[in-house]
Parts: structure tokens; sequence; C-alpha cells
């Protein structure tokens, strides 16, 4: 659907790399270029016109943002870079002071890079110590596996919305419930999530949550962060400087201004902020529900006619969201993606930033679809027929 | 050499790699992770008295990688350190569309065409650029 917003699908390409970026429709681009071309000034700082638009389309965004994920205020609200920015914030900006020697966080195998590394890096400088939850047989998360993984020293459980290999979805809300049963908090990473389901961060119950503008059909560079008022009001800001403080005098005294302005120290990424109030805008009006299903149907069909192929091998057969993980067999993923590019056809091959995932998939490298809207059968009947000519794989390769 | 009797070349040392098993403790292993894609290869190599004595690899990597690396370090088995960098420079320098000394290539002239794939250039070049780095560091210390 919406197909014509997205000038670059005129050229016959075919899209399945949503995972690692979506494409940008045209109301995207205007936003930005219309910050450029109309009124580009500094945010929070100017007594002039112009300045005055970037600061309330700038705020509104943070109340637009508020609105997509339901938070209560729109303070609780942080533009950063992007899900990596979010999660070091999350991690060395609050949990470096929250957690105690011996501490335990509890993650999986099957995370994304950003919320793996980080409290890796804690854990040698705290001395807290990382472990997992069990993953089932279609390598998902249970509610079962993580009481098994709750220890009295657990104190935050972090996980993706939805994993950017298997592209399972988790019951975040449940785990919530269990976790703060047993006073853990609960982080969220959203960057594969936010684009294809509803979150609503109350309702979930989520206490710190990042996400990237860049998967949702907005610019790069752009991030969102979400913290309950009270525990972002803890967060200590990693970047000082410009923007952030209210007071700092000859003798060193400095007084920090209220969250989230604190936490956004020097010019924020204004382009970026207009391009994320676009997309938001344009998700809500295809409704984030018709997205979620439309991709849904469009797996359930790409999943059919894969299975029909008995030279391909499928890792998350089972699961049920906008992400297909496969490979011809005997032939290394990187190949598979050499050959579908030469049908225009975009396709991710590796371990997809989860290089510990081999642990539990057997196989290190996978081709990755990864569905969005704008996507069709008639794309996933043409995937099937060049899959299906793949003998001919490496006269069409070397 | 036509582009069939080529392929056939890469394919063969890609799906029959006789130098593609891990080598004991005389051997010295080298890492080759490529940044730019996912192709990952341990490589073995067993250099005494200057002379490459033997070389083997393992690991996981496309039909590019395995095959420019069986190729090449069949080729450098029995060299010297200075003549398997020559071979090397060489070979870089037929990747990279510079002139090149065709005779000392023998068969990995099969991959003069690679260029044309620029995505496929990180592949070809991934052992090459480990074993080299291995040779000279080698060669300084020694």
């Amino acid at each position: 659907m919406n197909r014509d917003d997205f000038p670059i699908l005129k050229n016959n390409l075919v899209y399945f790399d949503n995972g690692a970026t979506t494409l940008k429709p045209v109301q995207v681009k205007n936003a930005i270029c219309e910050y450029y071309d109309k009124y580009c000034a500094n945010a929070h700082r100017g007594d002039y016109k112009i300045s005055a638009i970037v600061d309330k389309l700038y705020e509104e965004t943070r109340e637009d943002v508020k609105n997509f994920i339901n938070a209560k205020e729109a303070s609780e609200i942080v533009f950063t870079s992007g899900t990596t920015n979010g999660m070091n914030m999350i991690v060395f900006g609050f949990f470096k002071n929250y957690l105690k020697e011996g501490d335990e966080v509890l993650i999986t195998l099957s995370e994304h890079a950003s919320n793996i590394i980080p409290w890796f890096m804690l854990q040698k400088e705290n001395k807290i110590k990382v472990n997992y939850i069990d993953l089932d047989e279609d390598h998902e998360v249970t509610l079962d596996n993580v009481k098994k993984a709750i220890t009295s020293k657990t104190k935050v459980i972090s996980l993706a919305l939805i994993t950017n290999v298997i592209g399972d979805e988790r019951p975040i809300k449940d785990i919530a419930k269990l976790a703060h049963e047993n006073n853990i908090l609960m982080v969220v990473d959203a960057a594969q999530g936010a684009p294809h389901v509803k979150i609503d961060v109350q309702d979930m119950d989520i206490d710190f949550m990042a996400f990237s503008g860049h998967k949702m059909y907005g610019p790069t560079g752009i991030g969102l962060l979400y913290g309950k008022f009270d525990l972002l009001d803890k967060m200590t800001p990693l970047n000082y400087g410009g923007g952030m403080n209210a007071v700092f005098v000859k003798d060193g005294y400095v007084e920090l201004r209220e969250i989230p302005t604190r936490l956004e120290g020097g010019t924020p990424n204004i382009e970026g902020v207009m391009g994320i109030k676009a997309a938001i805008k344009y998700i809500n009006d295809i409704d984030i529900e018709n997205i979620n299903k439309y991709e849904k149907d469009l797996r359930r069909y790409l999943i059919t006619e894969l299975a029909k192929l008995d030279f391909v091998d499928i890792y998350n057969k089972n699961t049920d969201s906008n992400i297909v993980a496969f490979n011809i067999k005997g032939v290394f993923a990187q190949d598979t993606a050499i050959y579908l590019d030469k049908y225009n056809i975009c396709v991710r091959a590796g371990n997809h930033c989860a290089k510990i995932l081999d642990n539990v998939f057997n196989v290190s490298n996978t081709v990755r679809i990864s569905l969005s809207f704008y996507n069709t059968k008639e794309e996933i009947d043409l995937l099937i027929n060049v899959l299906k000519n793949s003998e001919n794989i490496w006269k069409e390769i070397i | 050499m036509d582009k069939d009797f080529k392929r056939s070349i890469i394919l063969d040392n890609y799906q029959n790699p006789d130098r593609k098993m891990v080598s004991g403790e005389d051997h010295i292993k080298i890492n080759t992770r490529n940044v730019s894609c996912i192709d990952n290869l341990d490589i073995y190599l067993k250099v005494r008295d200057n002379i490459i004595e033997d070389v083997t690899f393992e690991g996981e990597a496309c039909v590019i990688s395995i095959s420019s690396t069986n190729i090449l370090v069949n080729l450098l088995i029995g060299k010297t350190k200075e003549e398997g960098i020559n071979i090397i420079d060489n070979y870089l320098r037929m990747i990279n569309e510079e002139d090149y000394d065709r005779e000392v290539l023998k068969e990995l002239i099969v991959f003069e065409d690679t260029s044309k794939q620029p995505s496929r250039i990180k592949c070809a070049t991934l052992s090459a650029n480990g074993i080299k780095k291995f040779l000279e560091e080698d060669k300084n210390h020694s």
C-alpha cells in the first residue's frame, strides 16, 4: 500500500531490507526540505520569528512521540541519535549509578549488539553480571523462562520488543508485570518494534525504551528515548555543554536544566526532528494496526510460498511478524544476497548484529527478509521465481 | 581464458578446496575477519627459514572468498616470503585494476574480472591482505 509515496520504488526496486532501514516517503523528505527552505534556525535560541517556528515544531514533535507511544508526559521523551545512543544513555546514564556489584541483568542471545555490548561494558566496570533468559524451540522468550532466570539479584530485564533476526514479538506487558513484582526494572529496545506494532508504554508498564527514526520511515540520525519521569529524572547526562545548563559560574558551579532538555546537550538534530514528526504523522495516517495486519498477512504468504521450495531452509517459520530468516541449502548467505541483487531484490545477508545468536541457530549467517507495508505479493512472487531458478546461481554471480 | 572456464576453476576451488582444514600448533593462526561483509576465515601458516612451508584455512565465507583463498595459498606454498609478498602485491594490483605481472599469478588470473563487481573486491582480497600483513610483519621480525 501507499507505494506512490516512495519515488525509489518506481525504479523496479524490490526492497526487502526494512529491518536495516526503511525507505522514506516523500512527505518526510518534504518536511526536512521545508525546514531548510523556510525556517532554518536553531532551536531554543533566537528571539526571531523563524526560530520561534522551530521551537514550536520541535516541542510539538515531542508531544507527537508521547502520543505515538502513549507516554504520560512529553517530558519523558528525549531526542537521541538513534537506538544505540538511547541504549547507551539508559545503561551508562542510569544503570551505571543504579546497579551495584553483583546485581544481575537479564537479556537473551537473540538481542541486537546495542542491547548487549553496553551491558557487557558495564559488567566490566561495575562488576555486575549479565545473564541470559533461555529461548524456547522457536527461539522465542516465554514467561516461564523469564521466571526461571530471575534471581534475588536480578535488577533489570532488557529485551527487544521484536528481535531483528528471528522477528519474534516478546510479551513485554507480561514480562514487565513479572519484573515489577520482583522489583526489577524493564528496559525495551523497540528499534524493530516501533515501526510495526502499537506500543503503549503505560499499558505495557515499560521503564525505559529506545528506538530509531530511520527504521520507521524517518531520517537517519534521529532516535527516541522514553523513560518514566522519576527514573529519567535520575539519569546522568552523557553530553555536557550548551542547551542543557541553567547556570554556570567561574568557580565551577553548574546548575542543569530540567529533563528532557538536560539530556539533550548541544544543538539537536533539528532536521531529524522535523523528519520524525512527518514520519509519525505518516504512520498514524495509515494506522499502525493496519500496517501490522498487512505485514503479517504478507509474511504468512511469503512463508507459505517459501516452504514449498525444498532447497530452502527457513529458520523462523512459526514466528508471526515481518521478518523471515532463510538460506538456500549449500549456498552461503552472502552469495544468495548477491544473486538476488541481480534481480534488484535487496535482502540482508549476515549475522545482523546478533553475533551471539549462532549459539542458538547453529548457523551464523542467514538471508533476512524484513517486510514493510509497501511490499506486495507480486514482489514475493518475483522472489520465489528467482529462487526457483537458483540452480543457475553460480553462473549468474561468478 | 573464457568465462565458463574461469567460472569452473572458481567453483571447483569453492566446492573442493583442498587447503581448507585446520592445522596444528606448528602453524601460526591469523584471522582475516572482513569488516564490510560476513566472511570469516582463519588462516594457518607455517614459515621456516624464510620459506612458506604450508598454508591452510578454515571458516565460513562466500564463493569468491573461499575460492581465491584456496588458489592463493596453493600458490604460496614453497615460495620464499619475498616471492609470496610479490605474488600477493600483483594479485592486489590486478583486483584494483592496476598494472600487474600475469606470469606470477598463474591460476589467480581467474579473478581478473572481479573488479567489475565492486561488492566482491573485499571478498577477493580478504585473505591476501591478511597473509601479506603477516608475511611483512614476520619479515621485519626475522
